[in-house]
């Protein structure tokens, strides 16, 4: 007797255009044979669709971001397969959950290691502010320690918002400046922090 | 003879009369006070005596009474009698100013960790305690987080708008 089916009675057709994500092709001049383009748009490229994560999970946060990293919203597909928990091969340091004053100096201490160019995503309302710990015992934000780039509000926010983060990351990578780590700025920045 | 709350009263009035007062059973659980020069005195009592034998340090902590003048900071120990299963509450009093008390480390130690987090949030100072240094704060904290005169919230928030919490 045949099974009843509840799933997937409709299976649709697989398509390789409309499955397989590919990135869009920069401004160049092309001939036959050759491609010419900007050396900083093929580094950004390549750089923001490689990014390897850093996660440091201290909370609820963190289980959002196993969620993220399941298959369901799988973060994988955006270049980010290989999460790393060796901060000297990492890009992006995320940062999730409530960071204790006596934890800082274990984040700041795990950012130097990573080697530059290197990105900060403070994920949640604890990593950016503290969150609801407004208290002696807990650090109000986690860009008193170290520069961040992007911040994804919630408490914890749904994997969509911290997808939506990655995107704004993948974005500021793919256009950094290759020199913006050597100027005069970037290190007035790091500076503040007490950064070399 | 079970051990019972006016039984342990009783044998406590024997020993050390008017050294202790402010008797009390709230919930149940035998609760008194003593001076705080007699706090090992009377701990070693209930730790030594085979009818007390009161062997396990359940807790200590502090309480900060702000308007107790004098008398401001409650060191709380919590003992339990294993063999009876029968717990009862120690409490001394100390002037916040001059906040020196015996360390129950050489009787109980469980104490050393205990009065170590007691100094970390209340800043009673344990004499001699091994090593009486921060245990759960940072330690380049330089104040006593839970005393009250020190305010609860950070301090060095600056994205909290006091309009939008109705305060003023």
């Amino acid at each position: 007797m045949a099974r009843p089916v509840r799933f997937n009675i409709h299976p649709k057709e697989t398509n390789i255009h409309d499955n397989i994500a590919i990135a869009d092709m920069p401004e160049g001049s092309q001939g036959g044979g050759y491609f010419a383009t900007n050396f900083e748009k093929i580094v950004g490229l390549a750089r923001k669709n490689s990014i390897w994560p850093l996660p440091f999970a201290t909370s609820c946060c963190g289980i959002e971001f196993m969620a993220l990293m399941a298959s369901h919203y799988d973060l994988a597909r955006f270049g980010s397969e290989r999460v790393s928990f060796s901060p000297r091969q990492c890009d992006l340091l995320m940062v999730m959950g409530t960071i204790a004053k006596k934890m800082a100096p274990i984040v700041k201490q795990v950012y130097l290691q990573m080697a530059e160019p290197r990105w900060v995503l403070a994920m949640g309302a604890c990593a950016s502010s503290g969150g609801i710990f407004d208290s002696y015992a807990v650090l109000q934000g986690i860009d008193q320690i170290i520069p961040v780039d992007v911040y994804v509000p919630g408490c914890p926010p749904r994997p969509e918002a911290v997808l939506d983060g990655f995107i704004k990351v993948q974005d500021l990578v793919g256009k950094e400046n290759l020199r913006r780590r050597n100027s005069e700025r970037y290190k007035e920045l790091m500076n503040s922090y007490g950064i070399q | 003879m079970a051990l019972t709350n006016g039984t342990i009263r009783q044998q406590l009035t024997e020993k050390f009369g008017e050294e202790i007062y402010d008797w009390s059973e709230p919930y149940g659980m035998l609760t008194f006070t003593s001076h705080k020069d007699l706090n090992l005195k009377v701990l070693q009592h209930l730790f030594d005596d085979p009818t007390l034998q009161f062997r396990f340090l359940t807790d200590i902590c502090a309480v900060h009474y702000p308007e107790k003048k004098g008398a401001e900071l409650a060191v709380v120990y919590h003992l339990h009698n294993l063999v009876e299963n029968i717990r009862i509450r120690f409490k001394v009093f100390t002037d916040v100013n001059k906040p020196d008390v015996f360390s129950a480390t050489a009787l109980y130690a469980s104490a050393n960790w205990m009065e170590r987090e007691t100094y970390d949030f209340y800043g009673v100072n344990f004499v001699g305690h091994p090593n009486l240094v921060r245990i759960l704060n940072a330690d380049e904290m330089d104040y006593f987080p839970m005393r009250k005169e020190y305010p609860l919230e950070e301090q060095t928030r600056v994205d909290k708008d006091d309009e939008m919490f109705g305060r003023d």
